[in-house]
This record gives structure tokens, sequence and C-alpha cells, in this order.
């Protein structure tokens, strides 16, 4: 820590980059040795005394009822603990894999055995699973609207105006209870709706035609269709990104032991160590306090792994069952994928019209997707340009897919390849350089205009785009095509709540303790980093201890607010930890505890470095009991506040296209990206690199296909649902914006935005290719050969 | 299903979804009649006595990392199952269970194999190496300690099949090209996205490593 000078700095201040001689520096993750010697501990690797293996009976059907289940036979199994019907009969199951009965048995082999001597029936219903399509039969919503019927228009945005109409026109079918109008103001409904449902006419319901679609999500602004008029030029595209699915290697599920006096202990694959417990109690009939929650690693989770699901209750109730014998319940491959793994699709007709100097004027967009039996919301479009005038409509297609779950940056890397790529067909239109139509309409971003037109600049010189961008449609001969494209992207990414204490002992150990978990983003290097920077000893000389639901609450690691809320959280605690070893050691230097830094190891008087002590003989007059100080994140009466929100950044690709074989190569890919103040440079560039790999895998090869027929996923298993390999990938360059403009910021999260831009960066570079659009991601070989021959696509959509 | 036939295993006519990898030996041993107490058991296959084990549990051991190990496990139980499961030697990660990810890989008579895919059974007699076997204490390998420095990992999940594919690669090509590296590590998936920093340790080579 460094003295204060700057008077708008207190002590919790970052320190100035002069000052720094860890943070922003490239530091080797502390849990790497752990990891690549195999010795890191998962979920999966848990294998305590007397461990039961637990399965489930899956639906293999996508929409049924369950009409009877005979577990009798593999009850009385030898080897089997314990059986539990999850959704017996008269159940509707809305999705295929969806669990039936849970089984707890001595070994995976007579859990499986038990499985299938377990008799399921089901009424098969019919289902739906066709997400692509454009919803042209998608009807007028009419009619009363019900409780559901609201809050569906809330979660999904509907605009108050239109709230209201729909209130004042159709009436609503129930009487609005006071907690309703209550907890609907909370959730930020406006007072004039919650006036309108007060005031609203009550209505029989009525029974509503069945649709999987549902008009969702619309918007004007400005006056779309004189803009339309006034544009010289206009764009028009189909474009669409399907459902993917996370693929996480190790697995979701848990490890549960139901041990006396109705304590729980549990190992969890969780990207939510704190948050777990008051998930599981409500299901499990037993206080939070109850359950105890542990994780040291998890093997990957990208926004699907905040909830115990259904998988870690069985596991605990099974064990519950078979007299407190941990029960180890680990998704099977072909569930994980199937189930455990959606991110929602987004379909959309977009229109624009600009000026021939490539002003943009207006947007129009009819779009659709799905997040699976929930219909889905409208991605954020368009994406990052506030275009002046705007006319949108969505509709919410439910299928029987599984259900959505959040996936690394939630429905911005769909947004970006609506908007980026229309943004790209316009630009070809008007026969520009996508950049230059970019950076001509660039205000539209707002306030990080600035840092999107350095990014520009900074990626032009790694690219060399100017110098190599061609027309769209690669002129050369012979049927290998190359293009550019390019995208750009943006995140909030502040720092979540978050708690640490630590502890200084009398011979110099520091211990922090939090709640928070690391997914591999190298969290738990930051934050000893940040506790190192300040408290001017090195990483080792700190014991760090995460991962189990004892310590101080700290948020789940989501939407990339980890790092900002550890980094924040850390810094004031190791900061008030310093005060009282200051306060101790100040007498022993002839001096004031403010007149005193802590720098390499040392305790010593800023004005006069030679007055000093070792970290150790500072600590040694602590006297016997050991300093405890806390941290915390927000925190007013400790300004200032340490994270941001909003980072940008930019992204190229350069790709090779066999217009035979419909084959797409990339060749190199750049990423230029800002996240505010960095603190592990190292692990920051991962993160990009990290982003722009599994961009490039969802760009070309992942889809969760789902057959019509059946209903079920094809591709449940790591053959057909194929992830990009080691060579699949290109050169990649990954340059961070820091320095002044950009460390003075804060911490600002980094996990989702680089991920977003790759589909459409990608998308673009194969048109500029080509000379056409491929409208739908993944850019498959089927896909760019209909595009170029303009056959129909195996998709159905031309 | 026809139960009567001591047919190969590979001519049954089995229901396509419903019988897995393990089911199958099973299916195929109670397809030949095996007397279930009667040791050791042989059927007729291909018009020849061949011994068969199980389907209840065998004796089973194992020279792992250079220990030797026994238990006793059902014929269907797969090396990287014995492993994990029985052994606690849980380095070696069980992702796709039908080699497809390599997240299992280990080392078998010094080649790569997915443990997912070689019954614990079959693996008696041969040299088994995983993970484990390359650090000692704190010592970790050299490629391990590649990995750390060029941040070839985040999770860590495909971490261990990719330090074993990467040590097969680098014994066979210590300074390997690119398209030598691309054939021998890609038996391997990583979800993160590591593959750049693997690429450091790639060409970083044996020197580096």
């Amino acid at each position: 820590m460094s003295p204060v000078t700057d008077k708008d700095k207190t002590p919790y201040s970052w320190p100035d980059a002069k000052d720094r001689s860890v943070i922003g520096s490239r530091v080797s993750r502390v849990d790497g040795p752990s990891k690549s010697s195999g010795r890191a501990k998962y979920t999966y690797d848990y294998n305590p005394e007397g461990l039961l293996f637990g399965l489930m009976v899956r639906s293999p059907y996508a929409h049924c009822k369950v009409k009877s289940v005979d577990t009798s036979a593999a009850e009385k199994m030898a080897g089997v603990k314990a059986v539990k019907v999850v959704q017996g009969p008269g159940s509707e199951i809305f999705w295929a894999g969806d669990d039936i009965v849970g089984v707890a048995a001595v070994d995976e082999g007579t859990a499986e055995d038990a499985v299938r001597a377990i008799k399921v029936e089901y009424e098969v219903l019919p289902h739906m699973v066709d997400d692509w399509s454009e919803p042209k039969s998608a009807q007028e919503d009419t009619g009363p609207l019900s409780m559901d019927d609201l809050i569906n228009m809330f979660q999904n945005q509907v605009p108050d105006e239109d709230v209201i109409a729909r209130v004042k026109r159709d009436g609503i079918t129930f009487q609005p209870a006071q907690e309703f109008l209550d907890a609907a103001g909370k959730e930020g409904v406006d007072k004039s709706v919650l006036a309108a449902i007060r005031t609203a006419q009550i209505k029989p319901a009525v029974q509503k035609p069945k649709s999987p679609f549902k008009k969702q999500a619309a918007k004007t602004q400005g006056d779309p269709a004189a803009a339309f008029k006034e544009s010289e030029v206009v764009s028009e595209g189909l474009y669409g990104v399907p459902v993917i699915t996370h693929c996480c290697l190790e697995p979701h599920g848990a490890v549960a032991a139901w041990g006396p006096g109705d304590h729980i202990e549990v190992q969890i694959s969780t990207q939510n160590v704190s948050g777990m417990a008051g998930q599981m109690a409500e299901p499990l009939g037993i206080p939070a306090s109850n359950i105890h929650m542990q994780q040291q690693n998890v093997g990957g989770g990208f926004g699907s792994k905040f909830s115990p699901d259904r998988w870690a209750i069985v596991a605990a109730q099974l064990s519950k069952q078979a007299g407190g014998a941990p029960v180890k319940m680990m998704l099977e491959r072909r569930a994980e994928l199937e189930v455990a793994g959606a991110r929602p699709s987004a379909f959309a007709r977009v229109k624009l019209g600009a000026k021939k100097d490539g002003e943009l004027l207006v947007w129009q967009s009819s779009s659709w997707g799905t997040g699976g039996p929930g219909g889905g919301g409208m991605p954020p479009i368009p994406y990052v340009f506030d275009v002046p005038n705007q006319r949108l409509e969505h509709t919410s297609v439910a299928t029987n897919g599984g259900p959505a779950r959040a996936w690394r940056a939630p429905n911005h890397p769909q947004a970006a390849v609506l908007t980026l790529c229309a943004f790209d067909d316009m630009a070809a239109k008007l026969n520009m350089d996508p950049m230059a139509f970019l950076l001509k309409n660039i205000e539209m971003t707002g306030p990080r205009a600035k840092t999107y037109t350095e990014e520009f600049a900074k990626a032009d010189e790694l690219m060399g785009w100017k110098s190599r961008w061609h027309a769209r449609g690669d002129k050369t001969a012979g049927p290998i095509k190359r293009g550019m494209g390019l995208s750009l992207h943006t995140w909030g990414g502040r720092g979540h709540a978050s708690n640490c204490d630590f502890t200084v002992y009398p011979d110099g150990a520091v211990e922090i303790k939090m709640g928070t978990q690391d997914l591999g983003t190298g969290t738990r290097t930051a934050i000893l980093m940040v506790a190192a920077e300040t408290l001017g000893i090195p990483i080792d000389q700190i014991k760090l201890l995460i991962g189990d639901s004892k310590y101080p609450v700290s948020g789940g690691s989501g939407g990339s607010t980890t790092i900002g809320g550890v980094s924040s959280s850390t810094r004031r605690g190791a900061v008030n930890a310093l005060k009282q070893v200051f306060a101790k050691a100040a007498p022993a230097l002839n001096a004031t505890p403010d007149q005193l830094s802590a720098k390499g190891g040392k305790v010593f008087v800023t004005a006069d470095p030679s007055r000093s002590l070792s970290w150790k003989e500072a600590c040694a007059r602590i006297g016997a009991m050991p300093i405890t100080s806390q941290g915390k994140n927000p925190n007013k009466q400790e300004p200032p506040d340490l994270t941001n929100s909003g980072a940008g950044g930019v992204q190229m690709a350069d790709v090779s296209v066999d217009t035979e074989t419909g084959i797409v190569t990339v060749n190199k890919m750049v990423a230029v990206q800002d996240c505010g103040l960095v603190i592990n440079l190292k692990t920051a560039e991962s993160q990009c690199y990290g982003a722009l790999i599994m961009g490039i895998s969802y760009a070309l090869y992942e889809e969760k296909v789902l057959d019509p027929v059946t209903g079920r996923m094809l591709n449940a298993d790591m053959e057909h649902y194929r992830l990009a390999g080691y060579g699949d990938i290109p050169e990649l360059v990954v340059h961070m914006m820091t320095g002044k403009g950009y460390d003075e910021r804060g911490v600002i999260g980094l996990g989702e935005p680089p991920v977003i831009s790759p589909g459409a960066a990608i998308s673009n570079a194969v048109a500029n290719a080509i000379g056409v659009r491929v409208p739908f991601l993944p850019l498959t070989p089927d896909r760019v050969l209909s595009a170029l021959h303009k056959t129909t696509s195996s998709k159905g959509v031309a | 299903m026809k139960r009567s036939d001591p047919v190969s295993p590979v001519e049954e006519e089995v229901e396509p979804s419903g019988v897995s990898r393990r089911d199958f030996l099973k299916i195929s041993t109670i397809a030949a009649t095996v007397p279930v107490v009667a040791s050791p058991k042989t059927v007729l296959a291909a018009g020849e006595e061949v011994a068969v084990s199980g389907p209840g549990k065998v004796p089973i051991s194992l020279l792992v990392n250079g220990e030797k190990l026994s238990a006793e496990l059902e014929p269907r139980v797969t090396l990287l199952d014995a492993l994990r499961n029985n052994f606690n030697i849980t380095g070696a990660k069980r992702v796709c269970d039908r080699a497809e990810c390599g997240a299992c890989t280990v080392l078998m008579d010094g080649k790569t194999v997915y443990a997912c895919s070689v019954l614990a059974i079959d693996a008696q007699g041969k040299k088994i190496e995983t993970i484990e076997s390359l650090s000692r204490g704190d010592q970790i390998h050299p490629i391990q300690q590649s990995f750390v420095d060029h941040d070839a990992q985040q999770c860590g999940f495909c971490t261990p099949g990719f330090v074993i594919a990467t040590k097969a690669l680098l014994d066979k090509y210590p300074n390997p090209t690119p398209e030598q590296a691309r054939k021998e590590l890609a038996g391997n998936f990583c979800r993160c996205g590591t593959y750049a920093g693997i690429r450091g340790v790639v060409h970083a080579g044996r020197k580096g490593a």
C-alpha cells in the first residue's frame, strides 16, 4: 500500500501504475501445478467412504405424461440402496431426458442395471422442436390476461404502454392481490402499469388456442416509416444462431451425504458456492444452515451451474433413504448435453435504411427464438448501436427442447450476429469497408464510442485490415476464397457483492477466507495478487481458502462479476488488516501509523525507507492474538468504488472458404479488449484466447440438433456435438487496452465480452470471401454450399 | 434376442438404444449360456473354446504407476472406472466415456489409450501410467510446468489428458511440426479454449519442457 497523496484518493483506492508491482503483471495461476499434475480434486473425483453411485431414469420422449412407474424389481436387486420416484404418475414431461426416477447403488454397474429394471409407462404427447422456421402462423395474443401472462410480459420487457393497452382492452382473469402488485412493483414494474392492473376489468379466463408462438417484446423508436422513405439504400437479410449446448467437461452433479441431525454435506460442481444452500433448503425441508457446501475446483460451467438442479436434491434424498451414505450423482454425457445445457436460439429478418454516405437511419427487425419450453425473450437488438429510428417485434417460440441456461454473455452473441451481420450486408450494399461504416455511425454506441474507435485502430494495425480488405466476394481465381470480417461488443461486468475475512498472525502468516469459487478464470490468483500488492508481501506467503459455504458470502461467478467483486473486497480487507499492522508497528519505527507503507516484504516509514521492519518483525508486534479484518464489496463507507461497468471490444477474423466443399477455415483472429484495470494480464489474455476459440467453435461447428420426428437430441455425444479442436485454431492475436484512460476506470469483468463477437466476425468474413451471406450459424459445409448455390439449406430456409 | 446360439457377440440382435457397452459384454456371456459357478469358464466362439470371466466379480490386478493394485471387479468395469472408483486415482477424467474427448488418456505400455474404452480386465499385465506418475510430490514434470508457464489450462478438466497426449507427442517428435502436433493432439478436446496455451507448450517442445 502506498501513501495517499491525491485528495480524491483514499487508502482503498487502487495504487497508481508507478506504485504497482503485482497488479497488472503476468502471474502464472497459483493452482496451475495442481491441475496439470492431476492432483486437483473436482466434485466428480470425490470418493468418500461408503460412496453410493446415483443414476436417473430419464424420459425417452420430448413431451409425455408419466402413466405408471414400477420400481419393484430394481428395489429387490442386490446392491441397490435407494430408489426415489422423482416425477411420478400424472407428471407431464416437457423435454426428453428429464428425470423420472433416481437410484443409488453400490457401484455404477448396479445403478445402470437398476435403471434398466425400472418400468415406466408413458402417454406420448405431441412435441415441437422446430425453432428455426419463421413463425408466420403466430397469432396475435387475445383474450383476458392471466397472472402468468402478465409475468411473462414483464419478464419479456413488453413496453409499458403495450401492457396497459392490452390490460385495458382485454381485462384480466384474476383479482389482483396487493401482494402480487407489491411484488411486481419490487421487480420494477411501472406504477402506471400497476394502476392499470388494479383497475382492470376482471373477466373469466377463456380457452386460448394452444400455440408455441407468442408475440412478445415490441418497440418503436423515432419514426421508422419516415426514415425508410428518407433512406437512399435499403438492405434486407435473414440471420440466425441455433441452440447450442454448454458441454461442460465435468458434468453437472453433486455428492451429498445426509448426516445425523439432518446435516447435509455436499460437494457440488457449481459456479455459486455461497448461493447453493439457500436453493436446496426448501426442497429438502431442512434449514439452509444445515447444509454445508464445498467445492475446490469446477470443470466448466459457462453459465449453466448456478442451481443445485434436481440432481443435487435427489442425491441428498437418496442419501437419506440409504441411511446417510454419500451419493454421487453426476450426469452421464448424453444427459449433460441434452438437458444440462442450452443457449437460446435467435433468428431475425432485418431491414436497414441508410444514406449513400453510410449514415444509418433506421432498423427494422422481426425476430424469433426459443429458450425451450418457456419460450424466450428478445436479444438486445440492435446491438450496441442505438439506431435513431427503430421498429422491433419478437415472437417467442416454446419448444420441447431442454430449458435454456445462461451461456457466457447471455443473449449478446446472438444479438451481435443479428446486428453486425446485418450491418455488414448494408456496408457491402453501400460498397463501403465495414470498419468505415461502423466508424461513420460510432456515435450511436454512446459512451464507448472513443474506446471502440481506439480499438479499431489497434485491430487494424494487428490485422492489416485496411491494406488487405477487399470488397465483397474474393475475385481471385480458384476454389479457395479468402475474406475478412469484424464485429464489436460490450458487457457490464460490474463486481458482485463479495465479503472476505483476513487473519494476520503474529508470525506474519496471512490467511484469507472467501466463499467464492475459481472457474478456471484465475480467481484464486487474482485475489492473492491484490492481497500481495496491498500487504507488500509475496503471494506464496498468503494462504487463500475459497469454495466453502462456511466462508464469508461472495457472489456466484456469472456475468463477469467475479473479478470486480473479489478484487474489491480483497483490497478493502487487506487495507483494513494493514491499518492494524501499522498501528502495532508504528511505535517501533518512531512514527505514526499514517506515515507507514508496506512493500517488498517490509513495513517502512514512507519518507525514510531506511527506517523499516521486515513484515515478520512488524507482525511480531501484533501480540499473541492474531489480527482480523473484513473486506466487503460494495461498501460506501470505504470509498472509492473499485469496480466499474461497461467493457468494450472489437474483433476481426480472416477466413478461407473452399467453395467446392463448403469448408471454412479460420486463418487468423484479432481481439482487442478493454476491461478497465487488469489484475492479471496473463489470465486476462487467456480469457480472450479461450473466448476466441469458443467463438470459432460455435461459429463453425456447434448446434444442438433436435430431431423433429423423435424430439430427441441427435448429437448428444462428443463425436457429433463437435467442439473446435487443437487443429482448428488459427493464429490468434490478443491485445488488452491498458494504461491511461483505461486503468482508472476500476476493475471490470472479462469472462463474457470476448466471446460475443466471433460468430458475427467469422460470418462476415465468410460473406466477404464468397460474396453471399450464409444466414445461420454454425457455418457448416452444407449451409455454405446452399448459400453459394442458392438452394434450400438443411434448416429449410433459403 | 437369440439366447441359445453360441455366436459371436457382434452377430447378436440387440436393441441399438437399450444396450450399453457393459450390457453388451454381459449379454454376450449370458447368451453363451455359461454356467455361472463353473471356473474356469469357456464358451464356443467362432468355433473355438474361449475362456470367459464374469458376469460376476472376478479378481483383477493392475500395474499402475509401478504399483500392483488388486480388486474384485465385474469384467464390464473399464480401466478408467477402476482407476477412479476403486483405486481413487482420479487424475484421468471421465467426460465423454466413449473414446471421443481424450480426458481419460493414460499410457498403456507406453502408448496413449482412452482409459474409458479399455476394460480393466484387459489392462491386466500391462504397464499403466497415469498423469499422477509424472510428478513426485511437489516436483512436477517439465511438461506439467510448461502447461503452467503457458497458461495452457483453465478449468483444468481436460488438462491431465492433454498433458499425457502432449508428453506422448514430444516423446515421439521432440520438436514437432504443426502438422505432427495437429495429428497427435486431435484426440483431445478442451471446452475453455486453452489450445493457444497448449500450442505454446508444443512450440517450446522438449527443450522448453
